[in-house]
């Protein structure tokens, strides 16, 4: 068997480009076409609701990539141009304009759209997910705004702790009774809840946005489902994202919650998908997941050009996330279900430096580290083995001295 | 090969640990990553490379020499 000769990838975030520079490290020296809509090169996102919204970084400081290293992955970088359909009988990629490109082997690496909600099409209303995004928001933040961020998710609350960080009034609202309640549950999002209030945020949990207050075209003010109201002159909605899989309706490939990979990451004989897109069945975990965190769409990209070159490696990580809020790190690894138990394993919540484990069906299936890297970092091996929950008590103790 | 951390990009993720333990380490305070060897034996080459790859802050640049 021959492998791929002429690789598309579509999508020039950071799934597609590790992807296309895995391709090149293993050695595979057929043509290399890497397909973007946006005008920028490669750039990195986590900054963008962090130092690129605090004005503390320049954007040329989140290139993916140097213009060295992207001049040596020897490809077809084809940036503003947009696929817009996947021709299976053929085997070809149709971008925007007409243009249709052969290929042997496909990487799928289109990442999320931000959601956005009823009415939020007035001006004052900003989502967050690209660098020009980021740069508009802090552009108008600099007007000093009373703001209002819908979406307590980590990326709403990022942007609620850069916004007190500039003195602006901030509120934060999220139909949950906490903050990250989706991603951590309870216990933790009390303790981000309490973070931001500290901070001098006004924290509206349990209670949604009913519609958007405007005059002239602008954004003035929320209109809660409680019955309340409160003024504002910018809005970032924060609620979410749905994976960019449009281009692929009606080509026969599975997709649900984003493209529907196996346990390799492969949708399709010579097809396959990473990133922030791709939904796969993760063998540690025994279960589907689909991932919105920077670390995965490197590790993912590497795992899918790796098989579509005949690895035949089943990618079955544990998940890697972090937070930067004020001062607070908070870092992650592994899965952490709605309905899974949380003990503390080292240090104090309310010293905030501390490292929770999280249980489910009798195995440690999460770590979650608050300002506690290097102990976060040990104790991830508990993870990794699947130690049994609950843990003994000596158990952390032992992993950090090890 | 050299190695070159920029610490102020640096998350403090650990990945460089986890891949190549003897080429880099945490500070204890914060996990900021500090370089042990910024000029590792060719046995550690392949470690570093994955380090870097894998660094979810493009904090680590690796130049062959
Ligand atoms: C503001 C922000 C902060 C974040 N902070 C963190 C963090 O602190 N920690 C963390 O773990 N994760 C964080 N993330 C998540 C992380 O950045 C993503 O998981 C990662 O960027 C996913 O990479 P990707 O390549 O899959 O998708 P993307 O980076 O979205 O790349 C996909 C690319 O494909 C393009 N595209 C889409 N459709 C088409 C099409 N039809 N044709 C051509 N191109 C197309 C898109 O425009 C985009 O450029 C953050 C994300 C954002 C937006
Ligand atoms: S992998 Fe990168 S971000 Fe993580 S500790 Fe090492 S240098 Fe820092």
């Amino acid at each position: 068997m021959t492998g791929p000769n002429r690789i598309v990838v579509v999508g020039a975030g950071a799934a597609g480009l590790t992807a296309a520079e895995a391709l090149r490290n293993r050695g595979y020296d057929g043509t290399l076409t890497l397909i973007g809509d946006e005008q920028h090169l490669p750039y990195d996102r986590p900054p963008l609701s962090k130092q690129i919204l605090a004005g503390t970084w320049e954007p040329d400081r989140i290139a993916l990539r140097g213009n060295d290293p992207l001049a040596k992955l020897d490809a077809d970088l084809l940036l503003g141009r947009s696929a817009v359909g996947l021709d299976m009988a053929t085997r070809q990629v149709l971008l925007g304009g007409g243009d249709r490109i052969d290929f042997d082997g496909l990487v799928i690496a289109t990442g999320v759209t931000p959601r956005s909600l009823p009415g939020a099409d007035i001006a004052g209303i900003h989502l967050l997910r690209t660098l020009d995004d980021a740069l508009s928001l802090r552009a108008h933040l600099l007007d000093g705004p009373a703001v209002v961020v819908v979406g307590a998710g980590f990326l709403g609350a990022e942007v609620a702790a850069v916004a007190r960080g500039m003195s602006l009034d901030v509120t934060l609202i999220d139909p949950q009774p906490v903050p990250m309640y989706r991603q951590f549950g309870h216990r933790i999002g009390e303790l981000v809840g309490r973070l931001h209030t500290d901070h001098g945020v006004s924290l509206r949990c349990g209670t949604g946005v009913r519609r958007f207050l405007g005059a002239a075209g602008r954004v003035i003010g929320v209109e809660l489902t409680d019955g309340s109201s409160m003024d504002a002159d910018l809005v970032v909605v924060a609620v979410g994202a749905a994976p960019a899989i449009d281009w692929l309706a009606g080509s026969g490939l599975p997709l649900g919650n984003g493209v529907e990979c196996d346990t390799h990451c492969q949708v399709a004989p010579g097809i396959y998908a990473a990133g922030d897109i791709a939904s796969w069945h993760n063998n540690h975990f025994d279960t589907r997941m689909r991932l919105e965190h920077r670390m995965n769409a490197t590790e993912q990209a590497m795992a899918a050009a790796g098989n579509l070159l005949g690895a035949d490696r089943p990618f079955a990580p544990v998940p890697y996330f972090w937070t930067d809020q004020y001062d607070a790190r908070i870092q992650a690894y592994g899965i952490f279900p709605a309905d899974a138990e949380i003990t503390v394993l080292h240090g104090q919540p309310t010293s905030r430096k501390f490292v929770a484990g999280y249980g489910h069906h009798g195995t440690m299936v999460g770590v979650l580290g608050w300002n506690s890297p290097r102990e976060l970092r040990t104790l991830r091996q508990l993870v990794v083995d699947r130690t049994p929950w609950p843990p003994q008590a000596s158990v952390s103790a032992t992993a950090i001295a090890s | 090969m050299r190695v070159i951390i920029d610490q102020d990009k640096c998350v403090a993720s650990g990945q460089c640990v986890l891949a190549a333990a003897g080429v880099f380490d945490q500070r204890d305070e914060d996990g900021i990553v500090v370089l042990l060897n910024d000029n590792p034996p060719a046995e550690l080459h392949e470690d570093v490379r994955q380090a870097a790859a894998v660094c979810p802050a493009l904090a680590i640049t690796v130049e062959e020499s």
